[in-house]
């Protein structure tokens, strides 16, 4: 049987990639190429795609790719964006593509500076929700109650997880938008439409990633889905300033279903879970406010 | 045509008429008036390339590494802690092999906060694979953004053009702008045929083997070497369009001179008017002015010394815990000579105190007439 889907065919991501079994983020890479396609640079900073994309010289991509220093992904694809134009080439889409490390926190000046200049670039952050590549210690994406190696104690981490998107939003930017893998034509919908638009835009994918969140990597699309089902990850859009949700719930399952499939959630007593479920209930009150 | 110039603006025009595609830069005292005046012709239409505001020197050069990837000619400028902050991007960019321009304004290192000249900024870069090329004038500046682009599309190499904050950035001084035709001439379009194509999937600096990764790292000197040839014959060029000629050490009334000054930047040209008084007064005394930093001009300084000679190093820059910085890459340059000249260090003028031409003799005169310690840095406060 065959299932006719919006998603184009083309593959710019490779099979010969070094990603760890059920990687999100790779399947992140797969469906934002999609809808990017050719005529994309890629700039990375530090991350776990610097080592996805392969050693030299082997690519995993099927679009040019730069690397750069861990605080300076957006800085440098301003750069890269000026050259190119400078050079006669207008049309070349430039995209970051920065884990959460290199976005929330070390990173989070070049990325403030770059949008702050409505630099006319994609920067994309997929947030595994810690630093996974130097093997899982906390960032500002990883959620509270989360184990990693640097949050090892009952409580896990202790503060919430830092809120990205509205920072971007603090920086009048035309376009942020929220993905996830287990959503594919959401996914490819959006990327072409940020490519659509000019000046700077953000898109954070939650990347389910098997061996920091802890669980099995064949459970990573119905995590990435469980994530938006349970309201833990909501999908929307801000366009102008102008909010708008793109899944409507009926009733969103319980945050537990989510928590509990994941090794680093294992510590939570059921009212850590109630917590955690009062905390989604209060920010989805807000996004149903707002669109 | 003669104007009379700031040096920070005659590094600006130097920019300008560089035909540079991307700046990228940030304000910190004492340079801000390069990416001022950059920032007036950028408004003004004049200037052609792209200016990116950016929110740090950090990000300064990695906007270059960016705009340079692309095959555009960049270029950014800072001074001191601006410099410091980039440190990582310097290494980053040299070893991508990009050929960047910079202006260092040199200003001491905090702390305690300084805001006077010296070198220890850009000295304290010497590993990064950058280039460096020390001034002494206002033309010089203007001149050596030229040279500097020259050289370092032909080795693929970044360079830094170094020069004094205040002494020289807000001094102003006449200076030969020169015909933008015949800047075109010395200095065509950039052409890297390594640069970042849209429509060619290459990764660039990805991770190597340690082989690999050796390989690319004496490839970098054997480069670095080459810049020596490439400056001497750029300078020669130069010559023929300009007038004016550039060489990585410049002797000055040194042929009979048994004790010689050895001086880089602004002070260098304090040191001929100490020479020449020197000279009224009988004394043998000569001055060897140092261009080049980076590479370090080795064989052109054992060529130039003989046998007894004795050298008088200005330091205006430290390295704690040793000597001044200019002094130990001589030391270290010359000791391969079967007969060595005697190498005495002086420091001087830290934190921006002035080096004057009484200074100069004083250092002078302590060299000749046996006074200066040869084993320990000798620190010189100018009590005038």
């Amino acid at each position: 049987m065959t299932v006719k889907t919006s998603i184009p065919e083309p593959e710019l991501l490779s099979a010969g990639h070094l990603a760890c079994q059920g990687c999100g983020a790779t399947l992140a890479m797969r469906y934002a190429l999609k809808g990017l396609g050719k005529e994309t640079v890629l700039v990375t900073p530090a991350c776990c795609w610097t080592i996805l994309a392969g050693p030299a010289p082997r690519l995993s991509v099927g679009v040019p790719l730069l690397h750069c220093p861990f605080a300076t992904a957006a800085a440098t694809a301003s750069g890269l964006k000026a050259g190119l134009v400078a050079q006669g080439d207008e049309k070349t889409q430039v995209v970051v593509w920065a884990g959460d490390g290199g976005t929330f926190d070390i990173g989070l000046q070049a990325l403030s500076g770059a949008a702050d200049r409505n630099e006319d670039i994609l920067y994309v952050c997929y947030d595994n929700e810690a630093y996974m590549n130097t093997g899982i210690q906390r960032s500002g994406g990883t959620p509270q109650k989360a184990w990693t190696m640097t949050t090892q104690g009952q409580k896990g981490s202790e503060r919430p997880k830092k809120d990205i998107d509205s920072i971007l939003e603090a920086h009048h930017i035309p376009y942020i938008a929220t993905v996830t893998p287990g959503y594919p034509e959401d996914m490819v919908r959006k990327f072409k439409k940020a490519r659509g638009i000019k000046g700077f835009r953000f898109i954070r994918v939650l990347s389910p990633c098997p061996p920091g969140w802890k669980h099995d990597s064949s459970a990573t699309v119905d995590l990435s889905k469980l994530a938006v089902q349970t309201g833990s990850f909501a999908l929307y859009e801000i366009e102008n300033g102008d909010f708008r949700l793109n899944t409507k719930l009926a009733k969103r399952k319980p945050v537990g279903e989510y928590l509990s499939k994941q090794g680093r959630f294992r510590h939570l007593s059921e009212d850590d879970v109630k917590e955690m479920q009062a905390t989604v209930d209060a920010a989805w009150e807000k996004y149903e406010k707002r669109g | 045509m003669k104007k009379v110039l700031m040096g920070n603006h005659a590094a600006a025009i130097g920019v300008k008429l560089a035909r540079t595609d991307v700046v990228s830069a940030y304000p910190i005292t004492p340079q801000t008036q390069i990416i001022e005046m950059l920032n007036d012709l950028d408004e003004s239409g004049e200037f052609g390339g792209r200016f990116i505001k950016v929110e740090s020197e950090h990000s300064a050069m990695a906007a270059c590494l960016g705009s340079a990837t692309a095959g555009a000619r960049s270029f950014t400028a800072t001074s001191s802690q601006g410099l410091a902050y980039m440190h990582e991007m310097l290494h980053w960019v040299a070893g991508a092999r990009l050929p960047i321009v910079m202006c260092d304004v040199n200003r001491a290192m905090g702390a305690p906060w300084i805001l006077w000249t010296d070198q220890t900024d850009s000295l304290s870069q010497r590993d990064t694979g950058w280039m460096q090329f020390y001034c002494s004038s206002n033309q010089e500046i203007l001149d050596s953004v030229l040279m500097a682009y020259r050289v370092a599309e032909e080795v693929l190499l970044p360079a830094m053009v170094v020069y004094d904050g205040f002494t020289l950035s807000h001094t102003y001084e006449p200076v030969d702008v020169p015909d933008q035709k015949l800047v075109d001439k010395f200095l065509p379009k950039l052409k890297n045929e390594y640069a970042l194509r849209a429509d060619k999937a290459e990764a660039f600096s990805a991770l190597p083997s340690p082989k690999e990764y050796y390989r690319l790292r004496a490839r970098m000197d054997h480069d670095m070497g080459r810049a020596l040839k490439v400056f001497e014959e750029a300078g020669k060029t130069f010559e023929e369009l300009f007038g004016r000629r550039y060489e990585l050490i410049e002797p000055y009334r040194c042929e009979d001179a048994d004790t010689i000054l050895v001086v880089s930047g602004a002070p260098a040209s304090t040191a001929r008017v100490a020479v020449d008084q020197l000279r009224k007064e009988g004394c043998r005394a000569g001055l060897l002015k140092m261009r080049a930093f980076r590479p370090f001009p080795a064989q052109a300084l054992r060529d130039f010394v003989r046998p007894g000679m004795r050298l008088a190093v200005v330091d205006r820059n430290y390295s704690q815990g040793h000597h001044g910085i200019f002094c130990e890459e001589m030391k270290s340059a010359l000791y391969s000579l079967e007969k060595p000249p005697e190498v005495y260090g002086f420091i001087a003028g830290l934190g921006g105190g002035d080096i004057t031409p009484e200074l100069l003799s004083e250092i002078w005169r302590d060299t000749d007439e046996g006074r200066a310690d040869a084993a320990a840095p000798n620190w010189m406060e100018d009590a005038r």
